[in-house]
């Protein structure tokens, strides 16, 4: 019999977890000299109170929406991939190969191949460390912590050398053309006659980003790979036992990890930017760790911790114009402490709540 | 001939200069994993400890006052971490990655309210910081061949934190192989049951461990902020955490053997930054990204084995919990 009813330990014992989390936070934002109560209305004001907030949020939803799953099926197979943020830099450079090569006639066209661009290239980011830890016993999160740093240098190279727009003072490569315009929400709504903001980067990768989600739980729960995920995710003696192999396991599961990660490309580098910057990422492969926790690995909790990481984010930026002593780090400090309540801290909370229900049960028999 | 050399002589210079922050990080690493605590934090700590030494060294004026700050700010990061992982029986790793951003979001969260420099301390000067010590007779014997450059310009004219440093490497062996505590530290990582029969608390000595840990980082990030630079600026430890942790691998978590991993990161170090971009031979240059890539390729290929096998303490990474 479990100790405490699944509600409490789906919901509950994460709902208390974010509670300490942002009362954390209120108490860094009170030692910077700032009311956190105000903060909270611009944060939530900035990030829901107008179409153009509501398109930026889902715009960076999206983001974490591919960087949570990536983390997440990883997880399930016990492997910490960190390196979410190298294989979404790594995945743009083949997003934008593949959309520089050809002068797209349509973005229906266009968009299959730069998926393929940059979930092959994502992919293979994460296939070199999985390979190496299958292999050679390095440890992964290490080799994905590196394979960051070599990622930026490698993009670095590239927008300084041959992928360089020789037209433009920046590191940069030139513009993709029209035919690789994804349709934003914007030019989707416009003719339903319902009026989005034209400045919100929303786009349909965030369409794509939901697929994703559906097809990461059909992947996990539904088909014998995902078992076989799970099995050695659990336990990896039995799971060698029962004829499944790690290194496999470890390899097909970095290699979808690193696919997932490199979608983040096709939103930003696709559907925002049209050209290849530098630093297109902004951390959003590190936030997909807090978004995996936090949804407990599971699709729907990964969607609806996205949509809340989006609303930090957008918030975030729009407390900026309101609080100048407020700097953009500071969402970076919430989610810090979002991951330290909910993912190390979880028994701080967990065996208070399971005695406490312990105790409700003795009572009533 | 004499050129070569003493470029030589320039080049392991700042090899020691830079190799001591990996030295100091990868010795915190080596108390922390041999008692069985798994610590990706390291990266974190120092961070941390950079700022508050910058930050403390700028208020008071003297360098020692920001040693101490960042210490404090790193041991109130390491007792999170064992919090955490000790006394909440939490993952190991999700608690460091959790310190590391919570790090690199404070430091510029509070530097930018403080100083309003985008997250930059102001410029140290005067004995805010660390100055070079000159050995003795460091003058007098420069002009000998050979051996006097190696005496002045090597050994010679170092913060005292390195001096500190290199100290503290023959002091953690005499801890960690002379000492009671050393043998029951080495014992709790490697089997905590054991040590827990035997009627010596894991949770104390692992707590212990982290203490020396959050201490050496602290020195670590303060070396960084007050000696090798003048103020912190963001995210300045650029990855030196993590590539101590590759060090101590390398090293098979022994003192003197992460010394010399530690020296020959800083080598890599010191040649991307003193050559960045090399030419062989008028054919082939090599591009300044490539060499600032270096240290972290050659992590990945120091941790892929190549150096033989390297076997961590056994009880690393898993939370102890006593028998019922």
């Amino acid at each position: 019999m479990d100790k405490m009813p699944r509600w409490a330990d789906v919901f509950l014992v994460p709902f208390i977890n974010l509670c300490l989390a942002f009362m954390v936070s209120g108490l860094v934002v009170l030692a910077i000299g700032e009311n956190p109560f105000d903060a909270i209305y611009f944060m939530v004001k900035g990030a829901l109170g107008s179409t153009s907030g509501i398109g930026y949020t889902l715009y960076y939803a999206t983001n974490y929406i591919f960087t949570g799953l990536a983390v997440a099926v990883a997880f399930h197979a016990r492997l910490f991939n960190i390196g979410g943020e190298g294989q979404a830099i790594v995945a743009g450079i083949g997003v934008a190969v593949v959309l520089l090569l050809f002068n797209w006639p349509h973005w229906m066209l266009a968009l299959p191949f730069a998926i393929i661009g940059g979930g092959s290239f994502g992919a293979l980011w994460a296939a070199i460390p999985a390979y190496l830890q299958a292999k050679r016993g390095s440890h992964i999160v290490i080799t994905t912590i590196m394979f960051n740093f070599i990622g930026a240098a490698l993009i670095g190279y590239l927008l300084n050398g041959i992928l360089k727009n020789p037209s433009s003072q920046n590191a940069e490569t030139r513009a993709f053309g029209p035919g690789a315009h994804l349709p934003t929400a914007h030019e989707i709504l416009a003719p339903l006659g319902i009026e989005f903001s034209k400045s919100a980067p929303l786009n349909i990768a965030f369409i794509l980003a939901l697929i994703c989600a559906v097809l990461v739980w059909v992947l996990i729960w539904r088909t014998r790979l995902g078992f076989q995920i799970r099995a050695f995710g659990q336990n990896e003696d039995a799971a060698k036992y029962a004829g499944i192999s790690a290194v496999k396991i470890t390899i097909i599961a970095m290699l979808i990890s690193g696919a997932l990660a490199g979608m983040l490309a096709v939103n930003v580098v696709m559907g925002e930017q049209e050209r290849l910057i530098k630093e297109f990422v902004e951390g959003a492969g590190f936030v997909g760790i807090a978004v995996a926790l936090m949804g407990r690995s599971h699709p729907f909790g990964i969607v609806l911790a996205a949509l809340l990481f989006g609303m930090l984010t957008q918030g975030g930026f729009e407390l900026l114009w309101e609080m100048p002593t407020v700097s953009k780090e500071l969402v970076l400090v919430i989610q810090a402490l979002i991951i330290l309540f909910t993912g190390a801290l979880d028994n701080m909370v967990r065996d208070p709540v399971e005695r406490i229900f312990l105790r409700l049960r003795k009572g009533r028999s | 001939m004499m050129d070569s050399f003493i470029q030589l002589i320039l080049t392991l210079d700042m090899s020691i200069r830079l190799s001591v922050v990996l030295l100091l990080a990868c010795l915190a690493g080596l108390f922390s994993e041999r008692s069985g605590i798994v610590d990706i934090g390291l990266e974190g700590k120092m961070l941390v400890a950079a700022f508050f030494a910058a930050a403390g060294a700028y208020e008071t004026g003297s360098a020692w006052v920001g040693v101490l700050a960042g210490c404090a700010a790193s041991l109130v990061f390491s007792m999170i971490h064992g919090l955490a992982s000790i006394t909440y029986r939490g993952n190991q790793l999700i608690s460091g990655v959790a310190i590391n951003f919570l790090a690199s979001g404070m430091t510029v969260v509070l530097g930018n309210a403080w100083y309003r420099k985008g997250g930059q301390t102001p410029t140290l000067s005067g004995d805010a910081r660390f100055h070079d010590i000159t050995l003795p007779f460091a003058e007098a014997l420069s002009d000998v061949p050979v051996l006097g450059p190696i005496y002045s310009d090597l050994l010679s004219g170092h913060k005292p934190l390195v001096y500190l440093a290199f100290l503290i490497v023959p002091l953690s062996w005499w801890v960690l192989y002379r000492t009671r505590f050393g043998l029951r530290l080495r014992a709790v990582g490697e089997n905590p049951a054991s040590v827990d029969t035997a009627g010596i608390s894991v949770v104390k000595l692992r707590y212990q461990a982290l203490i020396i840990t959050g201490i050496l980082c602290g020195i670590a990030g303060a070396y960084l902020s007050t000696a090798q630079a003048a103020g912190f600026g963001k995210e300045m430890t650029a990855g030196r955490g993590y590539i101590a942790l590759a060090a101590l691998i390398f090293a098979k978590w022994r003192p003197w053997y992460a010394m010399g991993a530690c020296l020959l990161f800083g080598l890599l170090e010191a040649i991307s930054n003193l050559y960045p971009s090399i030419n062989i031979f008028g054919l082939v240059t090599i591009p300044v990204q490539f060499t600032q890539a270096l240290p972290y390729i050659l992590t990945v290929v120091i941790l892929a084995g190549f150096v033989g096998k390297a076997i961590p303490p056994r009880a690393g990474g898993e939370p102890y919990v006593k028998e019922q």
